[in-house]
This record gives structure tokens, sequence and C-alpha cells, in this order.
């Protein structure tokens, strides 16, 4: 029974699991290289669980080839918005990314250090 | 009652605001310029306030909104009469000390004079805009630009006392406009509006409970500035600040403000029938009574003459809150004539001080001794003030105190006649040994200077001096004072 | 015509130039502040266009992007909420793009001016974007430029700049996510990420559970970017360490916009009932603000940075406007929208203040502030109004919109937030006034003050046109906004109250 509802809806535990991995990442790493994987997994869980709400059992892609044939209908296909929304949001994760990677770089240049400890003990002095 | 809506309350504003620009942009390169301006915009706003009298003495009310808040709550000036009544008496002794201030000030060649005047003729528009306002919110904005522009006052001579008692002032009186933003918003919320109406603004049918707790969140939020005790303590720290600024501003403009707010509330918001209907009428009535005494009491045992007089006037705005709470019409006249006569008596009084400090820069009423034969007319004019304050016959005091205890004497509360005799008694005891030992014993040390102060510090005392005896004679003359209490009254009581 | 497009102009043109401007500095650095002034300059004339026309027609303008039909485009909308926070954002950023130049003072940063305007353009096109925009995923997509942005231009600020704006990127991502993700619940359930029509598809599902997850993932989302207690964190850090010229924006305009998205996704996408009787979050909403109100006031009383006490003061703005959605009725929502733009007026005055003072002297220490009178008269004065509307005194506008709220929460019957919020009035007096204690008086030794007058020669504080005008600007606005608040409340925020509230 519970196996049941586990499976049967498996796409959202897979985005749970993936994003309290990640969150645990964010919060409780030292190292800011790894705070930084950690809200990547946190941001990423999220793309596929969009990814996966637009999936349907036996659908194919939204692509009609041969409209003359009959009429397309909506249950043959997967719904393509959540998708294209992914693609702005996976470019925005990558911005996101590369913003953070480059502050680390500042942040080990300028500390010596990118544990989180050992950059706010530099900054007292 | 007719309302027009003209000019003239719009005017009386703009007077002093203009002034206080004018004063800030010619600042200390030209001082005399400077001057001239303060002088010429307190004759010129007592002019403006006073051709306002007649047409408030044929029973017109003259409102003007100045902005609107939302639609049905606007920013609004409105004269009537008990706001005449303040309006003159601010105004006219605005233009006495400003006479006074430049002796001063130049006599003590003080700091930061330009932001001194500024802030002075900022302190008068807040006290003019107080007596004008129409409604509470109109009333507590000029509240808080008094209290705010009195605050560099307090502090002006930047030592850390001065600073302290700058600090203490501020935490007293903002922590109180706290209590009267949250009266004010209750208040529109239970009665829809925040106009003033002779007799109140609440229905019967209002929450008693909360209408009492309304009462004290407003007596707290004015009170402080009436300095009813326990939230006095500002008032005597704030002596620090030179003597103009005690002289109008602690015993006319700021306190007077303070008194003012309180009677407009207990009259105007609650009404004389809802303050007897609470019940509270009488616990008040016994509270500032408390005040009446211990002020009295304590006053006694000042040495520094500004303190002494600082305790005096606790005494006499709890007199005249008093007077209004006893809610007889005697009393009520009673209460109007004295915040109109205390004015001038104990302006005096701070003026001598301030002469006898600008001449011999003594401040204790022990080193006082033998000052009347150095300063004859200064000491004469402290001894009218004075004999005013206890209420002895040729001096106005006496007027005002009279109608006090008559209105006392008809409550059921017989007890509040033995509170004003008490207190007369005890001005006496602190009063006559100033008097004696200034005229009838030598001077300490035999150093004597002889010789009264600057011209422009002994025509200001000489004139309140003066008018505080001709307001005996004749209570009715030039202000119409006694006219306007009388209709004051019948407006309140609705007959 | 071209007014049409407008909606769609007033962000896409700060996007263009932000990456013209960006070419036009590698061959000449001159012509970019020009650049930049005229396209913030035109972006205040679009909203103040826009604001007079949905006035005037008393309808909101609609326009679809690309000309798809909503709910299958995006579709930016104006109506009166917007467009009045509209008009506050792009006047704040142009009098704050206008000041940017003088608050680079580092030599090196210098030479990297372009890159700030882009910076600066893409932040504003950003915050113009999440307030125009009637489709939420797009709202998302322009939260996070302007996010990156910020996160970008606050590393470039004093030492620990940049640490701080990691800590920031952690928190916002975090709050970006959880908004991405309650978007995700609507669609599941509706199918449809347009504003409009989330709004009539929602009353139907609003017992699913769905619907209740999505919503309480966008509080909370909301709740990370508007710099609300408990997940401020990031606040003080980020904007009081920014380079002081994109405090001015940043502090003023970021939480303020998330505000504005809180009153969005409370009263427009979601019914106001949902949020009072429906499912009551405004009870916790107005709890956690009051503690959150107390806790900032009480941290900003023990700063000795004036900045950073101005970011803590922010995080007990934002809980005042919390308070006021809170209350849910007429006043406390005329009251929360009039502070949304009365207090980027007032935040921006007292940022630019600190800037002005932390590059004349070094340093933001209360320090920096003796003696300013003298040497700066303006900006004391503008110091003085500033202060005097957070403390909320008439006729500066703090005062007008406590009044609202204060009225507001009488009516609600939120005591416990009404006493914290007067509380806080008073913890803030006693900031201020200690600053203008330090700002004005020279304490002196006992028996030394007779010294007559000094006479120094007024000059307008030896600054340039370019932080003078926008101090002055901020400063009448406070007051501008206070007098005429009657009007402003009468003809464009009862209108921008659902319908629900209004009457």
């Amino acid at each position: 029974m519970m196996m049941d509802f586990i499976l049967a809806k498996f796409n959202y535990w897979v985005y749970v699991v993936l994003i309290m991995i990640g969150f645990y990442g964010m919060m409780t790493k030292k190292n800011l290289m790894k705070k930084l994987i950690g809200m990547n997994i946190f941001q990423w869980s999220i793309i596929l669980f969009y990814i996966s709400i637009g999936s349907k059992k036996n659908a194919t892609l939204p692509i009609i080839m041969d409209i003359h044939s009959h009429a397309p209908s909506a249950a043959d296909y997967i719904n393509p918005l959540p998708h294209v929304l992914m693609l702005t949001a996976i470019v925005v994760g990558v911005a996101t990314t590369g913003i953070a990677l480059t502050l680390l770089v500042l942040i080990y240049k300028r500390y010596g250090t990118i544990e989180e400890d050992e950059v706010i003990e530099a900054l007292k002095k | 009652m007719e309302t027009e809506s003209p000019f003239l309350p719009v005017l009386t504003l703009i007077i002093p605001s203009f002034v206080s620009l004018l004063i800030l942009f010619t600042g200390k390169r030209r001082p005399n310029l400077r001057e001239f301006w303060t002088l010429a915009g307190s004759f010129a706003m007592f002019f403006s306030v006073w051709s306002m009298l007649d047409s408030v003495l044929k029973g017109r009310s003259l409102e003007y909104h100045l902005a609107f808040i939302y639609p049905d709550l606007s920013f609004s000036l409105k004269v009537d009469v008990f706001g005449m009544i303040f309006a003159l008496l601010s105004s006219f002794l605005w233009m006495v000390v400003s006479v006074y201030s430049i002796g001063y000030m130049r006599g003590l060649n003080e700091q930061n004079q330009t932001r001194f005047f500024f802030c002075f003729a900022i302190a008068i528009l807040g006290a003019a805009g107080v007596a004008l306002s129409g409604n509470l919110i109109t009333l507590y904005m000029f509240y808080e630009i008094l209290t705010l522009s009195t605050y560099p006052l307090v502090s002006h001579k930047e030592n850390r006392e001065a600073i302290k008692a700058g600090r203490k002032y501020l935490v007293y009186l903002i922590g109180s406009s706290v209590f009267i933003l949250l009266a004010m918003g209750i208040t529109y919320h239970l009665a829809g509006t925040l106009d003033f109406v002779p007799g109140g603004l609440f229905d019967r049918g209002d929450n008693n409970g909360v209408l009492r707790f309304l009462f004290l969140l407003f007596v707290i939020g004015f009170g402080v500035k009436a300095g009813i005790m326990p939230i006095h303590e500002w008032l005597p720290s704030a002596m620090v600040a030179p003597t103009p600024v005690s002289a109008l501003l602690h015993a006319v403009a700021v306190v007077k403000a303070g008194v003012f707010c309180v009677l407009r509330v207990i009259l105007y918001v609650f009404g004389p029938e809802m303050v007897v209907n609470l019940g509270i009428w009488f616990f008040f009535a016994f509270f500032v009574s408390l005040t009446v005494i211990f002020a009295n009491i304590i006053a006694i045992n000042q040495d520094n003459l500004k303190r002494r007089l600082a305790f005096s006037t606790i005494n006499n705005l709890a007199i005249i809150i008093l007077g209004a709470t006893l809610l007889t019409p005697d009393a009520m006249k009673g209460a109007y004539l004295h915040m109109f006569f205390h004015g001038f008596m104990k302006i005096t009084l701070f003026m001598c001080a301030g002469a006898i400090y600008v001449k011999t820069h003594k401040e204790l009423i022990s080193e006082m001794e033998g000052i009347g034969r150095q300063m004859p007319i200064t000491m004469a004019a402290f001894t009218v003030g004075a004999l005013g304050l206890f209420g002895i016959p040729p001096v106005c005091g006496f007027i005002s105190k009279w109608y006090l205890c008559m209105g006392a004497a008809k409550t059921e509360g017989i007890i509040f006649l033995l509170v004003f005799l008490l207190s007369a008694l005890l001005d006496g005891v602190y009063f006559i040994p100033i008097i004696y030992s200034a005229f009838f014993k030598e001077v300490k040390g035999g150093r004597s200077i002889k010789g009264e102060a600057d011209l422009s510090i002994v025509i200001p005392i000489v004139t309140t001096g003066v008018f505080s005896l001709l307001l005996t004679f004749f209570p009715d003359f030039f202000f119409r004072v006694y006219t306007l209490s009388d209709m004051a009254v019948k407006i309140v009581r609705g007959g | 015509m071209i007014t049409q497009h407008f909606p769609a102009l007033i962000v896409v043109l700060p996007l263009m130039v932000s990456f013209i401007v960006f070419v036009v500095g590698i061959f000449r650095v001159r012509w970019c502040l020009p650049l930049v002034l005229t396209t913030l300059g035109l972006c205040v004339y679009f909203s103040v266009d826009m604001l007079y026309r949905v006035i005037t027609e008393g309808s909101p303008i609609h326009y679809r992007l690309g000309g798809w039909e909503p709910p299958w485009g995006i579709e930016y909308v104006v109506d009166y909420l917007n467009g009045f926070v509209l008009v506050g954002i792009s006047v704040i950023s142009f009098f704050a793009g206008m000041y940017l130049k003088e608050s680079i003072r580092d030599e090196a940063l210098k030479s990297k001016m372009p890159q700030f305007y882009t910076l600066f353009l893409l932040q504003v096109t950003g915050l113009l974007g999440i307030t125009v925009t009637g489709d939420v995923f797009n709202l998302y997509v322009l939260l996070e430029i302007a996010s990156f942005s910020a996160y970008a231009i606050i590393a470039m600020g004093s030492r620990g700049a940049d640490f701080a704006a990691f800590r920031y990127m952690i928190f916002g991502t975090m709050g970006a996510c959880a908004y991405l993700l309650g978007v995700g619940y609507l669609y599941i359930a509706t199918g449809s990420l347009n504003m409009g029509d989330l709004s009539m598809l929602l009353p139907k599902l609003y017992s699913s559970k769905t619907i209740i997850v999505g919503f309480v993932f966008l509080l909370s989302g909301i709740g990370i970017k508007m710099g609300m207690f408990p997940v401020h964190t990031w606040l003080p850090d980020s904007y009081s360490l920014a380079p002081p010229g994109v405090s001015v924006l940043l502090a003023p305009l970021f939480t303020k916009v998330g505000a504005y998205v809180l009153i969005r996704v409370m009263f427009t996408i979601f019914h106001p009932s949902f949020s009072t009787d429906i499912y009551p979050v405004t009870d916790t909403l107005s709890f956690i603000a009051s503690i959150g109100v107390l806790f900032a006031s009480v941290l900003a009383l023990a700063q000795r940075d004036v900045r950073r006490m101005l970011c803590y003061l922010i995080v007990a703005e934002m809980g005042y406007i919390v308070f006021g959605v809170a209350s849910a009725n007429h006043y406390g929502l005329i009251g929360a929208i009039f502070h949304i733009v009365n207090d980027m007026f007032m935040m921006a005055s007292l940022f630019i203040v600190a800037g002005v003072v932390f590059n004349e002297t070094g340093t933001s220490d209360m320090d920096g502030f003796k003696g300013l009178h003298r040497k700066m008269p303006v900006t004391s004065f503008v110091l003085l109004i500033g202060a005097f509307s957070i403390v909320g005194v008439p006729p500066t506008c703090g005062f007008f919109s406590k009044w609202y709220l204060v009225l507001g929460m009488i009516e609600a019957g939120r005591y416990f937030s009404l006493t914290v919020l007067l509380i806080s009035s008073l913890i803030n007096a006693v900031l201020f006034f200690r600053l203008i204690e330090i700002t004005y008086f020279e304490v002196k030794e006992e028996g030394a003050y007779k010294i007559g007058e000094k006479n120094t020669p007024f000059s307008f504080d030896n600054l340039s046109l370019y932080s003078l005008i926008p101090m002055v600007f901020y400063a009448s606005m406070v007051i501008l906004l206070g007098i005429l608040s009657g009007t402003i409340v009468e003809h464009i925020i009862i209108y921008a109250l659902p319908q629900a509230f209004k009457g």
C-alpha cells in the first residue's frame, strides 16, 4: 500500500529527496564550493520536477508530423510548456552558477580559502 | 454658528514659517537684519491673530482646509473661542520675548544664534498651529513640530548637561506622542471623525471600558507636555536652556500647549458629560490635585531660581487642568483665565530670572540677597508676578483663582477648594522669602553692581508686569479674554 | 502608436541599453552616463504616462507580448497598483543612476564604470519587469535577472562584500527556487501561468492541497526575497557593504518590489478570502512580522555603523508593510501600498546620505557624522527629513502610511502587532535622534560654551550636482508624498485595492 503510493508518484519522491539533499548541502556544509553544489542540486531537482509534470503515459513529443490523417489529440502528446519554461530556468541556473563561481574565485584570491569559518575569521581582522 | 473660509488663519501660520526661512538665509552674516525678521514676524503674527478676534467674538468660526488626508479627513484649521485664547497668548508673548531674547542672546554672546532664532520661530509656528487646529490630526502635527523645534533650544548650550536634558526631553515627548497616535487611531475607529466638537465626539453607546482606556492614553500623551506628575521630569531638567527659551517655551508655549491639548481632549473630544458619565473625572481631578500639592512642596526646596519657577509652573498647569476637570462653569472660566494670566505672570518671573543672570550671572536664590536694591525695576516686576501667582488682589492671578475657588465650592468635591487654597499658601511660602531677601537683606560680599540689565531686557519685563496689573482691573481689555472665556464656557456646556 | 508599447518598452529598453552601454563604454566612457540617464529618464516617462493613462481611463492597460493571447502568451498588465509602484521604482532608479558615478571613488573600480552601468541597468530591468509583468513565470525570470545583477554589483563593494554577495546568493537562490516550486504547484492544478487567468481558475480549487502547498511555497520564496524575518540574514551584510551608489538603488527598491509581489500573490492571484478565511495565514504573518520588527529594531539599536543600522531598519519597515497586508482590510492595505512607495523614498534619502558621508569621511561609522552640519548643511538636512519620516513626524510621508497602518491594525484587532509597531517607532526615534544629536551638536566641556558664532561660509557641501540633485530630490519627495497623501490615496491607492477591500 505504502509502496504503491510511493511508486505511483515516484517522480515527486525523486524530486523531494534531491531537494532535501541540496538543502542539506546548502545549509550545513562549511565549504563554499560544497554549498554551491548543494545549491545546484536544489535548483536542478526543481527542474526535474517541472519536466516530470509535463509527461504523460503513452505520449510522444509534441511534434505534429501528419496533420492530414486525423485531428491531433492532446492526450497523445506530452505537455511542452514545462519543458520550455525549464529551458529558461536552466539558463537562469547556469548564470547563477557562473556568478557563484566567479565570486568563489574572488573570495579564494582575497582570503586564500573558501572555508566559510576561515573567511569569516579573515574578515574579522 | 456661521463658518467662513478666509485666509487669516493660514496667514497666521505662514508668517512664522516664512520668517524662519528668512532667518535661516540671512544667517549670521547680517545679525541685525536677522533680528529684524524675528521682530517683524512676531508683530505681524500678533496682528494677524488679533484681527481674527473680532469675527470670533461675533460667534463666527473661521475654517480652512490645508490638505486632504483621506476623503473624510483633512488637515484643517479652525479658529474657535478656546483656540483664540491660546493663540492670543502665545503670539503676544512671542512679541515680548523676541525683544527680550535679542537682548539676552547678545548680552551673553551665545553661540549658534541663527539656529536659536530659527527654531524659536518654528516653535511659535507649532504653538500657533496647536491653537488653531481644527481636528486632532492637525493638532498632532503641530504638536510634533513644537516638540522637535524646541529640542535644539533645550540643548542649545551643547554642554553635557544640556544635551542630557535635551535627550530626556525627547524621550518623554516622543514617547508620549506614540500614545497620542494610538489614541487618535482608536478615536477615529470609534467616532469616524477627528474634528473637535464642543461637548464630545462619542456616542453614549460606545464601550465605556475602551473610552476609559482612551482617556488614559490621551492623558499620558498630552499630559507629559503639561507636566502632570509623575511624568513631569523633563521640565525641571529642561531649565538648562537659555532663559528666553524657558520663559516662552517652558512657561508659555510648550507647556501651555500641553494644557491646551488636555483641555481640548476633555472638553472637545470627550465632552464634559462623557467625562462625568465614565466616572473618571473625580479620579483624574484627584490625581491632578496631587500634582498641584507635590509640585509646590518640591518647589520649596529648590535653590536654583529657574528650577523653583519650573515647579511652580507644574503646579499652575495642574491647577488649570484641575479647574477644567471640575466642569462647573465658574471653574472652567477660571481655568481659561488662569491659562491666559499665568502666561503673563510666569513669563515676567522667568524674564526677571534671566535679567539677573545676564547682569550678575547668579542662578541660585541663596546668592540673590539684596538683589532688589541693585535691580529695583526687575525685582519690582518679579514681585508683581509672584504676588499674582499666589493670588493677591492687585495682580490678575487673583481673578482667575477667585473663579477657580468659586467653581470648586460648587462641586461635590469640596476638597478641591482646599487644594486651591493650600496651593496658594505654598506659593506664598516659596515666593515671599525670595522677595524678602531681595529687598531687605544686605548684599553678600559687599560688592554690588548697581543698575538694570539692558533696555531690551527691561522693557519686556515691565510690559508683562504692567499687563499683569492691568488685566486685574480690566480683565476684558484689549484681548477680550474675559468675554472669550465666557463664550468658551457656554459653548462647551451647550448653553 | 508607440504609447501602447510602453509596458514592454519599460522593460526592453533598459535591457537593450544595458548591453549597448557596455559596448559604448569600450570606446567612449564619457557617453555612458548620458546614455544611462536618457534610458532611465525614458523609463520615468513611460511609467508616468502609463499611470496617467490608467487613472484617466480608469481601466488597466493590457499588453500582449508578441501578440500572443493570454494565457498562452506573456501578458504585461499595468493597473493602479503596479502603475504606482512603477513610477516609484523608475524615479528612484533615475536619480540613483545619477548618483552612481559620484559614489565610485575607488580608482580600480572607476575604470569599470561601463560594467557598473550594465549591471545597474539590468537591475532596473529586473525590478521594473517584476512589477509590470502579469505572468508568474516571467516574474521568476525577471526576479532572477534582478538578483544576478544584485549579486554581481554587491560584490564590487567594500571589504567582505564578495562573501556577503555569496551568502546573499545562497539565500536568494533558495527564495527563487521556492517561488518557482510554488508556481509549479499552481501550474499543476490549473495549467495556467497568467495572473488574471489564475485568479479566475483558482477559487474552484481552494480546497485542494496542491494549491495550499503552492501558496506556502510562493509566500516563503517572496519572504526570502523581501528580507522578511527570520530569513533576512543576508540583507544587512550585503546592502551595507555594497558600493554606496548601488545600495541607494538596491536597498530601497528590491525589498519593496518583494512586498509588491506579496500583495499581488495574496490579493490578486488568490482571492483575499483565501488568506483570511480559508487558509488563515494572515495571523501567522502578522505574528512573524511582529517578532521580526522587534528583533530588527533592537538589532538596529546595537549598530554603530549607520549603513548597517539602516539595513536593519529596512527589515523592520518590511515588517510594517506585512502588518498592513496581514490586517487585510481597507485601511491596512492602503497603509501597506502607500508605505511601499514612501519607504522607497525614505530609504533612498537616508542611504544616499549615508553614501555621501561614507565617501567624504571614509567611514560609515556614526562618528563620521560628527559636526556634519557645518561641513555639509544640505546633507544633514536631508538626513533630518529622512529621519523624521521614519520616526513618523507629520507632514513627512512616513507619518501617513503609519497612520493608515495603525487604523488598519485597530480595525483588524491586532493589538500585539500594533504595540510592536509603536514600540518600534519609539526605537526608531531613539536611533535617529542619537544620530541627529551627533550631527548637529558638538558636545563641549562644562563652562566652555561661550564661543560666539563661528563664521563658516555656506557652501553646498562641496558636492557635485550629481549627488546633490538626487539627495535633495529624494528629500523633497518625502515631504511631497506626505503633503499630497490625500490626493494619492484618493485617486490611486483606493483603486489599487482588491475589490473586497474597497469602500
